[in-house]
């Protein structure tokens, strides 16, 4: 049976001048059509009509009530159009009606109850917790909540924030995307990831709403298949996924891209990578021990996420090179290990910072192997002036350690320099590339004072045999 | 107080925490036997001790101040990292 609708809802608090100056068109309305009113505060608000109490504002809420008066116009069950605050045209065109003529054109409404600080969440948390589906986990009377999450085996290691109903209300307030959409299975158990489960895990890594976006498109980065999570997690390598963001909404969260920009102190930077560490380990099941084999893991597995220095930067972003605008924001996920330092403070000519750059490269995996690890160079804002100030663009840079990084196969083989690890003698004669074509990326981060760069090396797997580095713009839709 | 947490996981197992898993076997393991310093309890531990060597398991002994107060963390610490299961008597 079709629910029966009215043909006018009408939302009002007797609190507000503008409510309490339609009170005659509220009466007009009730005579000619089928209204239901509902009032915020006194349930004998508007007087001598029929008033619906909804000092609970569940029906504000559901309505998405932000102004009162708001009136709502309904045809066949559907909505069909609204008006806030006291609008003549608007409200005569909704009802095709003349109405009150002797009240002004026009008067701006008030906020509706629903809006007073934090009670949209308590509103969510109370009427819309139906729409969350997540196991609820009841702790025990004398159980802390911390160590109930350490107990339950969510965490990394390190305390995680409980993740409440209304904290993950409150987190998915920064995304519009539905809770219940799927993003994609996560290995290595294949569990099916949604939005809401990413906003717990959220929630536990300490995130912000306003982090989420971002969040959600690393965890969909690392299901590309290109970027081959299951085998990164699996692997006994170093590696771990690596966050980097680009474009606008890096500074708008305030991520840390210069001083520290890869060390501790920043939340954003922290809790970012710590969430889609802690999607891999919740969601997926991906645990140390179990199919994380890794030999040694890096400190990034608790966190590895920064942002591009671009403010007055000579060279195009990452993400512009990747066919991006400036304006756009992205998320690139580089299966990386640790870093390593490059300490060079005399060279004042490119050509001659080149050089340090390549021999620190050189090593990357080990002297003697080539094209296996991808890697990126992480340039100081010291070491991008001196190709600033001899107008070295990025890709000039990138063409020119490539061509310092051709190293003849009589320097690789196995045996060679005495060391048996090495490349197949049958190359003694060629001559190869450190990095595969595309293999070497580099991005501007750091603090202003200090000539050093850095090298975050990538998984010995890298390219189409393992994983690829993966760009993705985030949206908030 | 009881608090509601949203789980995080993708939900394939029990809610409930398992107990650790038990060993099928006593073979190669080491066996810890905690007298809690009950009146008896010796007597408890020693028979246990002795079906378990009977069988060729390894154990060690181990001894609580007083009953009267949980085991300090120093013994228990000991107790984790040299053995790999526990039997604790209580006799009266």
């Amino acid at each position: 049976m079709k629910k029966h609708m009215p043909d006018f809802i009408l939302v009002v608090k007797e609190d507000c001048a503008t409510c309490r100056m339609v009170v005659p068109v509220v009466s007009q309305l009730a005579q000619l059509f089928d209204v239901e009113v509902y009032s915020q505060d006194n349930p004998n608000f508007p007087p001598e009509i029929k008033v619906n109490d909804d000092t609970s504002l569940e029906k504000s809420w559901s309505l998405h009530i932000e102004t009162v008066p708001t009136i709502i116009k309904y045809d066949d069950g559907g909505e069909t159009g609204r008006s806030f605050g006291w609008d003549r045209r608007a409200w005569e065109s909704l009802t095709g009606e003349s109405l009150a003529p002797e009240l002004p054109d026009f008067r701006p409404g008030c906020g509706s109850m629903t809006m007073a600080p934090g009670m949209l969440e308590k509103l969510a948390v109370k009427y819309g917790k139906d729409k969350l589906h997540s196991r609820r986990v009841i702790t025990a009377e004398e159980e802390d909540d911390i160590e109930a999450c350490f107990d339950r085996g969510w965490s990394d290691g390190l305390p995680l924030v409980p993740p409440t109903e209304i904290r993950v209300v409150r987190m998915l307030a920064g995304t519009f995307r539905d809770p219940d959409e799927i993003i994609g299975m996560v290995p290595p158990d294949y569990g099916e990831c949604t939005i809401e489960k990413i906003a717990v895990n959220a929630v536990m890594a300490g995130c912000k709403p306003e982090y989420l976006p971002v969040v959600i498109t690393a965890v969909e980065a690392a299901l590309q298949d290109e970027f081959c999570m299951h085998g990164l997690l699996a692997t006994t390598y170093f590696s771990g996924p690596m966050v980097l963001v680009n474009g606008p909404i890096s500074r708008a969260i305030g991520m840390n891209s210069k001083g520290n920009a890869l060390g501790q102190g920043n939340r954003a930077n922290a809790t970012i990578g710590r969430a889609l560490q802690l999607v891999i380990r919740n969601v997926g099941g991906g645990k140390p021990g179990g199919v994380d084999r890794s030999v040694f893991g890096n400190p990034g597995k608790y966190s590895y996420c920064f942002a591009e220095d671009e403010t007055n930067s000579c060279w195009d972003s990452l993400a512009v090179e990747k066919g991006f605008t400036s304006d756009q924001s992205t998320v690139t996920l580089f299966a990386a290990d640790g870093m390593q330092g490059i300490v060079d403070q005399k060279s004042r000519e490119p050509e001659s910072l080149a050089r340090s750059f390549a021999a620190g490269l050189r090593v990357v995996s080990h002297p003697k192997m080539v094209m296996a690890a991808d890697a990126f160079l992480v340039v100081s804002p010291e070491h991008e002036r001196v190709f600033r100030n001899a107008h070295w663009s990025k890709q000039q840079l990138k063409d020119r350690l490539n061509e310092l990084l051709m190293i003849p196969g009589a320097e690789l083989i196995a045996g060679a320099q005495g060391i048996a690890e090495g490349i197949p003698k049958k190359f003694k004669e060629a001559t190869l590339p450190k990095f595969r074509e595309g293999g070497l990326n580099i991005v501007r981060a750091g603090g202003s004072a200090g000539l050093f760069s850095a090298i975050i090396a990538g998984w010995g797997a890298s390219g189409e045999m393992g994983s690829v580095p993966v760009t993705r713009e985030i949206s908030r839709q | 107080m009881s608090t509601t947490l949203m789980d995080p996981t993708s939900e394939m197992e029990s809610e409930h925490r398992e107990p650790l898993p038990r060993p099928n076997s006593l073979d190669g393991l080491t066996v810890g036997l905690l007298d809690i310093s009950k009146a008896r309890g010796d007597v408890f531990i020693e028979r246990i001790e002795d079906l378990l060597v009977q069988r060729g398991i390894k154990t060690r002994r181990y001894k609580k101040p007083t009953f009267t107060r949980v085991a300090p963390t120093e013994l228990t610490q000991q107790i984790a990292t040299e053995c790999d299961v526990v039997v604790e008597s209580l006799a009266d």
